[in-house]
């Protein structure tokens, strides 16, 4: 965003009606978009302070339902979730510098790389389908723990649910990114959709790296 | 159109194009405001049918016009109704969409098709919600509390929370245009300093939209996965505690409490300015009160909780930080005093709904300090005590204030004026209705009659005859304008740019505004409010 030297003049079509300039279209959907991660934020916040109360109340049962995560499978996931963001990050300058084979490809491999996550989510899912451990009448833990264990377990699929939700999306917004790129629809003067969509990815990857630390991590060792 | 003289039968934003089409798929906000007033204008009448029909119960203190669980599910709908459905969108979905570019000197909102979008979604929310009432109704109260909302209720509590949920969306799909329109279209010259207050209020209110609502967004959530799915994250058997749910919802629902007050703040900051021809007294201090109400409200929510097995220090701390609200707020009364102190005021209809404004909203928030002090709470929490306080706020304040600012900015949006004589009627109407329904209920609350149960001891029939008196008279106060409003958009007067000689961008466009709001791009030159002695009138 540092250097953009767009003018009135250049009458692009991707400067919309109600703008001045281009300089003014960015800053408003930059501006536009960090407000609506902020409310992003605030609505995982919820969840996040409902988390910390239970864990607080509940520290044994929490360590306990902490054991039955695969900590494998979610470290891998962690690490396909940090290349997405590097593939999301190169897609941006390729965008940004008018590569349009490289922005479609980059764009690609971060789908490629959503989809794997999603894919080992729900291998890991299904486990805790087999296992019991969905709250809920099915649920069948051993022990005194039993019904804070369930806490656990309904904030963890809380959470990681909320958070896929929000990959389908991001992954839906980035197959129409895509296909825009394809069709030559974006340059480096209207790269700001490649930008945008990039501030959601590491957004939405952020959480990611605090739920992997505060569900699968936290008191195992 | 971008031509400078103003040909006589001008092209504006109403006869621009004709269709629904052009209604149903416009990105114009002065377009979208009319989608919303609309809209919001039902909501209104039928929560009001709601309130007619508790106000019929109480007549008498047998309870013997609709059962218990009936009577639960009436006051139910009418919070829902007018909470969500009218008073949060109120002033910014219908004045602020139509102002906040204008003021501003832009041609439009930042994403105008986010606008629209959050228009679909506020009517998709609320078809939820109809649905919801005509095939049952919920009984949970406007609040959800858990564990009833969560485990026990028999109503249809997931569909109505899933209405508000989607609701939401559209209150966080305003905030953050008007956030976003205010820091990148303002015209040149406009500086923070020179906005009008209207648009400082429309800031804040923005801000607790854009962080508030989310954290309601994922609460309501909450409870519809523990309805559904027994999670356990509000059940005490399972550890949950119901209390959490206290403490979320109102972490969103204190702070919209001022969503449905900042907004009809300034309208009144515009209207006293321009009806007592004075400058606004103390302009930096009406602006950033707006802004520390906004903050503080996100500080205050444990006030709700006194009862609620909150710890007595965490109490304290709530009392106190809530007794902090009371200074901007009394900052902008006083300012707003100070302002027609010496003004030359003229009593025209907005002028009356600004002065019922000021008094109202005063006997509100200062039965506000009464609830935020531990020991009183405890004596009237849960009574009509609580019920008239937040009216006064609610009714008294915001919608006296809407309305006000329908009268002052109608000619603006129509291009009509209303009559003139008939309004200040109404508005006189509408005061004495609403003193005489909601005085009586602090009177009510203070001897202990409790608020949602349909019968009482026969001591309280008295009073509640009065409030229920005064309710039908505000009722006919609320139908007169109605009336008149839609009499006026084809018989009433054309009005002239500026019928009130007020300051302001939007007086500086022809009535109704063209598409792009202004013929030539405003360039602002001097501060907002500049009514002054030395003043000549032109039209």
């Amino acid at each position: 965003m540092a250097h953009r030297r767009c003018t009135l003049t250049e009458h692009s079509s991707a400067l919309a009606h109600h703008f001045d300039s281009l300089e003014q279209q960015y800053a408003s959907a930059n501006l536009g978009m960090w407000l609506f991660l902020l409310t992003e934020i605030m609505f995982f916040g919820g969840l996040f302070a409902g988390y910390t109360v239970y864990r607080t109340f509940y520290p044994d049962a929490f360590i306990a339902g902490s054991h039955h995560l695969d900590i494998t499978l979610g470290g891998i996931n962690t690490v396909v979730l940090l290349a997405s963001s590097l593939t999301m990050a190169l897609a941006v300058h390729a965008a940004q510098s008018g590569q349009r084979q490289q922005l479609v490809n980059f764009l690609l491999l971060t789908i490629v790389c959503g989809l794997l996550f999603l894919g080992i989510k729900a291998v890991e899912y299904s486990h805790k389908f087999a296992d019991h451990l969905v709250p809920g009448k099915h649920f069948v833990f051993e022990g005194p723990l039993a019904g804070q264990v369930q806490l656990f377990f309904s904030f963890y699929f809380g959470m990681t649910g909320m958070h896929a939700v929000h990959m389908v999306i991001g992954i839906g917004l980035l197959g129409i990114l895509t296909l825009q790129a394809w069709r030559g629809q974006l340059s480096p003067t209207y790269a700001a959709p490649v930008e945008m969509l990039g501030l959601y990815w590491h957004f939405v990857d952020i959480v990611w790296i605090f739920l992997f630390p505060l569900l699968y991590l936290l008191g195992r060792h | 159109m971008h031509d400078a003289s103003v040909a006589p039968p001008h092209t504006h934003y109403l006869n621009a194009n004709y269709g629904v089409k052009s209604w149903l798929l416009t990105t114009d906000h002065k377009r979208i405001a009319l989608l919303y007033l609309a809209s919001l204008t039902l909501f209104f009448f039928l929560g009001g049918a709601f309130a007619v029909l508790i106000r019929l119960e109480l007549l008498t203190p047998q309870g013997d016009m609709v059962q218990s669980e009936t009577y639960n599910k009436l006051f139910t709908m009418h919070g829902i109704i007018m909470i969500f459905f009218f008073l949060v969108p109120s002033i910014p979905a219908v004045l602020g969409n139509f102002l906040v570019p204008i003021m501003l000197g832009a041609r439009d909102l930042a994403f105008p098709r986010l606008n629209l979008l959050s228009w679909y979604v506020y009517t998709i929310g609320g078809l939820f919600t109809l649905v919801a009432i005509v095939s049952g109704g919920v009984d949970t109260g406007w609040t959800f509390y858990t564990p009833y909302s969560s485990t026990y209720a028999n109503s249809h509590v997931i569909l109505t929370a899933l209405g508000i949920f989607i609701t939401g969306f559209s209150s966080i799909l305003t905030g953050l245009n008007f956030l976003v329109t205010t820091h990148t279209m303002r015209a040149p010259g406009m500086t923070w300093s020179r906005l009008p207050l209207f648009m400082w209020a429309h800031y804040a209110t923005s801000l607790i939209m854009v962080l508030g609502t989310p954290v309601l967004a994922i609460t309501i959530v909450l409870v519809a996965l523990e309805r559904a799915f027994r999670i356990g994250i509000f059940d005490p058997t399972l550890g949950g505690d119901p209390v959490l749910f206290q403490h979320l919802f109102w972490f969103y629902s204190h702070p919209a409490v001022y969503i449905m007050i900042l907004p009809g703040m300034g309208v009144i900051s515009e209207v006293i300015a321009c009806f007592a021809r004075k400058r606004i007294f103390g302009y930096d201090f009406v602006a950033f009160s707006s802004v520390a109400i906004a903050v503080l409200g996100f500080f205050v929510w444990g006030h709700h909780m006194f009862v609620s097995s909150q710890s007595p220090y965490a109490g304290l701390v709530f009392s106190f930080l809530s007794f902090l609200v009371a200074i901007p707020s009394a900052v902008k009364v006083f300012n707003w005093t100070a302002t027609l102190y010496r003004g030359s005021i003229a009593y025209n209809a907005p002028m009356i709904y600004a002065m019922g404004f000021i008094g109202l909203f005063t006997i509100g928030g200062l039965t506000g300090l009464f609830l935020a002090t531990l020991a009183v709470d405890i004596h009237v929490h849960d009574t009509y005590f609580i019920v008239a306080h937040f009216h006064y706020i609610m009714v008294g304040g915001m919608v006296m204030a809407y309305l006000g600012g329908l009268h002052f900015w109608w000619p603006k949006i129509t291009g009509r004026m209303y009559p003139e004589n008939l309004a200040r009627l109404a508005a006189i109407i509408i005061f004495i209705g609403f003193n005489l329904t909601f005085f009586p209920q602090f009177l009510l609350g203070y001897l202990g009659m409790p608020r949602r149960y349909h019968f009482y001891p026969e001591e309280f029939q008295v009073l509640n005859v009065m409030s229920s008196a005064g309710a039908s008279i505000l009722g006919v106060g609320y139908l007169i304008p109605m009336i008149y409003f839609l009499w006026s958009m084809r018989y009433g007067a054309p009005a002239p740019a500026n019928p009130w000689q007020a300051t302001g961008l939007e007086w500086n466009t022809s009535s109704p505004p063209p598409t792009a709001n202004f013929h030539t791009p405003p360039v602002v030159t001097e501060e907002a409010y500049a009514y002054g002695p030395q003043e000549v009138h032109v039209d």
